[in-house]
């Protein structure tokens, strides 16, 4: 139930992209065309949800002080956390270069460049942050991951419905991707407030 | 007539390329139809063009004008204790209503109108009108209490950043109406949510509600007033009658359930529209008269308010048979009778620029309406009222359902045209 919760509030209520404003350059770079940034939030969602678990593991196993070295670790958080997520953005590269190349040659750069994406890293420190055990951070991975995954899409489809209008050019592009974010926050806010944790208990 | 004021328009024509002439032009296409048509590929020729579309939203609204003028003042005297009869004072309610609603509706159009003269003038365009709809919404969707500059500085804000960014009228993603009145939601909450705002006129002198003295205006009535022998407004300061609290049915809902609501205002009074609320929603038998009209004349979807209603009816049973808190036991029904959602069905969601533009993308879009505006409503205990956030939300997905609609019907397509060749 509580996993039912977190998913839930991570992906709309406490949206990585449009209540944090975190993961914002590939969120910006990206969404020109539906078809890329679906599947550059397909990746978001396979990253974010493997490394939040990985790095719960890593973090409880290996750098507590309960580990097998015995002492305080957590300074290493954020070298291992990177490298975890590299990692993983490897793996991904790998397969969408293989199974996809026409996605992999439209996302270019970007792809590697999920390693540096704030949210996914933000992700795995919030995880750290909030205490969540290992189900609740499969459920906030993949619920984030979701979150940015609806963000991304959703403003694509904006973006390419705003290239046939008379945009003043001297918002075309990046300016209009701006505003166009914070109006679709000032939608997400509607969301903000609900706590499904205490629903859930007041049953 | 026609050809005077014809006559009249041609004596008028200021030179053209000046902001005068885009003003110029703008009332003399709204009068007459321009002799211009299209000469280059094929189009079907019609009489109706956007003004005169626009122009029958704005007719499907008088109703909702009418009974919210009078509604404001029933309301102020209801609160006060006197003329608590819905026809006693016939005439001070309705002419404390339309001073209320006169300065909010001329700033409204002079505020909007203005920005959109001068960015047509700007893109050398004739004006587009756009605003006339989202003008005579406005009005009726804030509380009649609302200070007129907080009102100037949402409709800039809606028209400049909401729709001239985009390119203009039809290029908006999200309904300007309803950007201008989220913009006083979240800038200055105070005096757009809370209990207390949605009566007008009452103000609090140490410690007790009173109304406030009447202004100028009205010690300009009652002088008329007097001399038929009528009954006048005086001087205010008379005391809210005994166990006054201004709270709205939604607001009662959410502390105790149905009953709470219905030990305040009775099932007819929140039906026929007699209770404290936004200035033009709260008649839910003369919002459907508008929305009939709309349908009957083809502006607005059917299909959006069907699955609208639809979507809402299907959370309503939701949270009947999950019932964790008192407003979840509310049955379904009701949630028609209590705050703006028929006004905002009818009304709002069908906008023609911001919803989805396919027929099946229409009902995914409606009924998701209907089902989150209720879970913002219900569960959601930071906001009294859903309807206006969840079609803000819902617009910004509306373009992502075409597509998924468009992409579908063309893989389709694809497929049966594989199947039979």
């Amino acid at each position: 139930m509580e996993a039912i919760n977190i998913f839930i509030k991570s992906a709309f209520i406490e949206n990585m992209v449009l209540a944090y404003f975190l993961g914002m350059c590939s969120y910006l770079a990206v969404s020109k065309t539906v078809k890329t940034a679906f599947g550059l939030g397909m990746a978001v969602i396979f990253v974010i949800g493997i490394t939040i678990p990985i790095n719960w593991v890593i973090n409880e196993y290996l750098l507590s002080e309960t580990g097998p070295f015995g002492v305080d670790l957590t300074f290493l958080r954020f070298i291992l956390f990177i490298a975890t997520i590299a990692a993983m953005v490897q793996l991904v590269e790998m397969v969408v270069e293989k199974f996809s190349p026409s996605l992999y040659n439209a996302l270019g750069i970007f792809l590697p460049l999920i390693t540096v994406n704030c949210a996914i890293l933000g992700g795995s420190l919030f995880m750290v942050a909030r205490e969540y055990n290992f189900g609740e951070s499969v459920a906030y991975g993949l619920g984030s991951g979701f979150g940015w995954f609806l963000a991304v899409v959703a403003i694509a489809a904006i973006r390419e419905k705003i290239k046939y209008s008379n945009v003043p050019p001297a918002l075309r592009g990046l300016g209009m991707a701006f505003i166009l974010t914070g109006l679709m926050g000032i939608a997400f806010m509607s969301l903000m407030g609900i706590d499904p944790a205490a629903l859930m208990s007041a049953k | 007539m026609k050809q005077t004021l014809l006559n009249l328009f041609q004596r008028l024509e200021p030179k053209k390329g000046t902001v005068l002439h885009t003003a110029y032009d703008a009332f003399f296409t709204f009068a007459f139809t321009p002799n211009e048509v299209t000469s280059r590929g094929v189009h079907i020729r019609d009489g109706i063009d956007l003004k005169r579309t626009m122009v029958q939203v704005v007719v499907a609204l008088q109703l909702c004008y009418l009974f919210g003028t009078y509604n404001i003042g029933h309301q102020h005297y209801v609160a006060l204790g006197e003329y608590t009869n819905f026809f006693a004072g016939f005439h001070l309610k309705l002419v404390y209503g339309f001073i209320k609603l006169l300065p909010i509706w001329v700033v409204t159009h002079v505020v909007g109108l203005g920005i959109e003269f001068y960015y047509a003038y700007k893109k050398g365009h004739a004006v587009e009108e756009g605003f006339l709809v989202s003008g005579a919404l406005i009005p009726l969707i804030m509380p009649p209490d609302i200070p007129l500059w907080i009102l100037t500085v949402s409709i800039v804000f809606a028209v400049i950043i909401g729709k001239e960014a985009f390119g203009g009228t039809g290029m908006n993603i999200l309904n300007i109406a309803l950007l201008a009145r989220v913009f006083v939601f979240f800038a200055y909450p105070t005096y757009i949510s809370g209990d207390d705002v949605w009566i007008s006129g009452l103000e609090k002198v140490d410690g007790q509600v009173v109304s406030e003295s009447y202004g100028w205006a009205y010690g300009l009535f009652d002088g008329i007033f007097k001399s038929f022998g009528w009954a006048t407004f005086g001087s205010g300061g008379v005391p809210v009658v005994d166990g006054y609290t201004g709270a709205t049915p939604l607001a009662l809902a959410y502390q105790g359930g149905w009953s709470n609501v219905t030990s305040v205002y009775s099932v007819s009074d929140m039906w026929w529209g007699n209770i404290p609320g936004s200035i033009g929603e709260t008649s839910k038998p003369l919002v459907i008269v508008g929305a009939l009209f709309l349908i009957y004349i083809g502006i607005a979807s059917w299909r959006i308010m069907v699955s609208m209603v639809l979507g809402m009816i299907t959370m309503g049973l939701l949270f009947n048979a999950w019932g964790a808190t008192p407003f979840m036991e509310v049955p379904w029904y009701y949630h028609f009778h209590m705050g703006s959602f028929l006004f905002a069905m009818a009304f709002m969601a069908t906008d023609p620029v911001t919803a989805a533009s396919t027929n099946r993308g229409k009902w995914i879009y409606g009924f998701f309406i209907g089902f989150v505006g209720l879970i913002v409503r219900v569960l959601n205990p930071a906001y009294p009222e859903g309807w206006m956030l969840a079609i803000l939300f819902m617009n910004v997905f509306a373009p992502l359902i075409d597509h998924m609609v468009l992409q579908g019907n063309i893989s389709r397509r694809l497929k049966r045209a594989k199947a039979t060749a």
